[in-house]
């Protein structure tokens, strides 16, 4: 590891300017965690244009702060409403709604923010030493293995997300049809572009993400709004007694392992390492019985560990070039904007943005800790902001922020038409998600196959006989069947024995 | 069950929690639309698949020593239609589809002062169709009081104009 540059990256994210945009990125992103409708990938989506006006590692600094910061605000409303924010906190409202029940929600919410922060302290720490050497590492790989890797990337984020996975790998591949749209880089022949003179540039990504993520949740929670009004639990004694940190201890400890090392696959993610970390600590405890009744373990090892994850999925990004999820396909498009490609050569090439990201981390996570506690009181009354009044505010930040790229209504225009799309999406069981990761690797996947094909002379062997790309696909196949696979095997198993009865905990109803 | 609370160790716990959490979600949700849902979905997909793929095929395939332009859209749109067929065949039970009923009016409203914004601003500078689209969006979509409604409106409209024109200076078409 450079030490110089590792150090110079701290200097850098030390500027006041940094320093503001890093505060300003994790308290949009609390406030967005806290806020229902939209998610951590639509926040940033929504405040893309905004990176073409400021320095590239301010932007990316801020984005990455609003990343990390939704996480904990995801938090906030799991706890006190039984709403999680984000699906990353989804097993966290289990303990922790019981434990606002018996008043002790003070207590929750502490446990989670000091969990978040060890959690993502280890994992950076764990970024800052991996990080050099997979990119290193990855510097060898040919336009096979990237391929190879991005298609992989695609198929894990498909299939490893919620919902069909039949529906997933058909959105994702409509996205990779999608980055074909515009003149062909190698042939100068436009494709899909219905004569259109706009079209001819290829979609632009800002445009789709916005729509799909942006546009797309804005109209569907226009139609999913209720009008309940949001009674938040009260909150007392937010910082967590000796015996209630030393009984999470061990969760926080574990969750941030578990957070890691799941964080850093692709479409693995928060969502699994807190489903993870949660199963694991009740599968050691002594009794149990107590998970779902407001174990203080059932709060601190998902928030732990979603936050561990948060973090350590920047290291596919900023060390292979590949998103491991839908926030982080944003921040790609967002350095593509910027001119920069992420990849293994970031670090060697760019430095100063490869160090000050991560190290940013380390100082928005800090900045995370020292808001959360004293602030939740301010999150609590936010919580009550009616989300009638926010929805106008977010849609007219949309259209007025898309304009602005381009100064383009047709933009507008295009983002509408998105937003449709991913509002229908919804509708029909189509996750938008992997549609846009496929869409921003599009072009990697199809240079890196037209340019194989071009070393092996025609012969699509040649991708298995090189030994990484082969891996990579070998991969690829494995994990394309094992839903086949698993469903069989799950068929085999209840012939066999159909007596268990699944088990449902009373706690958190 | 006699003893609920000791899992034996073959039983996957995180299995069941996904379970639980799966559950938990769809408590939430909007009745399932139906298998007409899932077979336009599919429909839809297979329609962008083949037609793609013809579009495709147009641009010139060319060789696997040489692709042309068509070869790789060709390869994708092969895959979603074969993917869609499966969906057509195997995902008519599927229950991942959402009715729409007449809250789906909201969206479709709200979609067409999306619209509106986009024709007018051009015209007539932002602030008064923003102005409009907030009006909409809290009175009649969200239900806000008429005094809520004013307020909010013109303070939205008044701080974007100053963040956008002063403060981003970023050259929206205004009117005033």
């Amino acid at each position: 590891m450079d030490v110089n540059a590792f150090l110079d990256g701290f200097g850098l994210v030390t500027e006041p300017q940094n320093l503001l945009y890093c505060l300003i990125g994790v308290l949009i992103g609390m406030l967005i965690g806290v806020l229902p409708g939209l998610g951590p990938a639509a926040t940033i989506a929504i405040l893309l244009p905004i990176t073409y006006s400021i320095d590239p590692v301010s932007a990316i600094i801020m984005l990455a702060g609003i990343y990390y910061g939704a996480q904990y605000g995801g938090t906030i409303t799991s706890v006190l409403l039984r709403l999680p924010g984000e699906a990353s906190s989804v097993v966290t409202v289990f303990d922790g709604f019981a434990l606002a029940k018996q008043g002790k929600a003070g207590t929750a919410l502490g446990v989670a923010a000091i969990g978040s922060f060890v959690g993502a302290t280890v994992s950076i720490l764990g970024l800052t030493l991996v990080a050099p050497l997979i990119a290193g590492w990855a510097l060898s790989f040919g336009d096979p293995e990237y391929a190879a890797l991005a298609l992989l990337g695609v198929l894990l984020v498909a299939t490893i997300g919620n919902g069909n996975k039949l529906k997933a790998m058909i959105a994702a591949a409509v996205g990779l049809l999608l980055a074909t749209v515009g003149r062909d880089s190698f042939s100068g022949a436009e494709r899909f572009t219905f004569d259109s003179l706009q079209l001819t540039e290829g979609i632009d990504f800002v445009v789709v993400a916005m729509g799909l993520f942006g546009v797309g949740e804005i109209l569907y929670n226009l139609e999913e709004r209720h009008g309940k009004p949001h009674v938040p639990a009260a909150v007392a004694n937010i910082w967590p007694s000796r015996k209630d940190l030393k009984q999470s201890s061990g969760a926080i400890g574990r969750g941030s392992v578990i957070g890691f090392v799941l964080g850093v696959l692709p479409g693995g993610g928060a969502v699994m390492s807190s489903l993870a970390a949660y199963a694991a600590e009740k599968r050691i405890a002594k009794r149990p019985e107590r998970f779902g009744r407001g174990a203080i373990e059932g709060v601190a090892a998902p928030e732990t560990a979603n936050n561990a994850a948060a973090t350590s999925s920047f290291i596919p990004l900023l060390t292979l070039g590949i998103p491991a999820n839908a926030s982080m396909a944003m921040l790609f498009g967002a350095l593509l904007i910027l001119g920069i490609s992420p990849g293994p050569q970031l670090v060697e090439e760019r430095p100063d943005l490869f160090w000050g990201v991560i190290n940013s981390m380390y100082i928005g996570n800090l900045i995370l800790l020292a808001l959360s506690i004293p602030l939740v009181g301010i999150f609590v009354r936010i919580l009550r902001v009616r989300p009638a009044i926010l929805a106008p505010i977010t849609a007219l930040i949309t259209i007025l922020g898309v304009y602005t790229i381009n100064n383009s209504t047709f933009d507008i225009f295009v983002m509408i038409v998105f937003g449709l799309i991913g509002y229908l999406m919804k509708k029909t069981g189509f996750e938008p998600g992997p549609m846009v990761l496929a869409f921003v690797l599009g072009s990697i996947v199809e240079d890196g196959f037209r340019r194989s094909m071009l070393i092996f002379d025609g012969d699509p062997t040649g991708f298995f006989t090189r030994p990484i790309s082969g891996t990579i696909l070998a991969a690829f196949v494995l994990v394309a069947l094992w839903p086949a696979a698993k469903a069989l095997l799950a068929r085999r198993k209840t012939g066999s024995d159909d007596t268990s009865e699944p088990h449902v905990p009373a706690g958190h109803r | 069950m006699s003893d609920e609370r000791t899992p034996s160790p073959d039983q996957d716990i995180l299995a069941e929690i996904q379970a639980e959490v799966a559950q938990d979600l769809e408590e939430e949700r909007p009745p399932s639309g139906g298998p007409s849902y899932q077979v336009v979905g599919a429909l839809v997909a297979l329609v962008v698949g083949v037609g793609g793929a013809l579009l495709a095929y147009g641009y010139g395939l060319g060789t696997l020593r040489r692709p042309g332009a068509g070869m790789w859209p060709f390869v994708v749109c092969i895959a979603i239609t074969l993917m869609s067929v499966g969906l057509l065949v195997a995902g008519r039970r599927l229950e991942d589809s959402e009715r729409f009923s007449r809250s789906s009016l909201l969206p479709a409203i709200g979609l067409v002062t999306f619209i509106g914004l986009a024709l007018l601003m051009p015209v007539i500078g932002f602030e008064i169709p923003a102005l409009l689209l907030c009006v909409v969006w809290l009175r009649f979509l969200g239900g806000e009081s008429w005094r809520s409604t004013a307020i909010t409106s013109v303070v939205t409209v008044a701080v974007f104009y100053f963040l956008f024109l002063y403060g981003l200076r970023i050259p929206l078409p205004h009117l005033f």
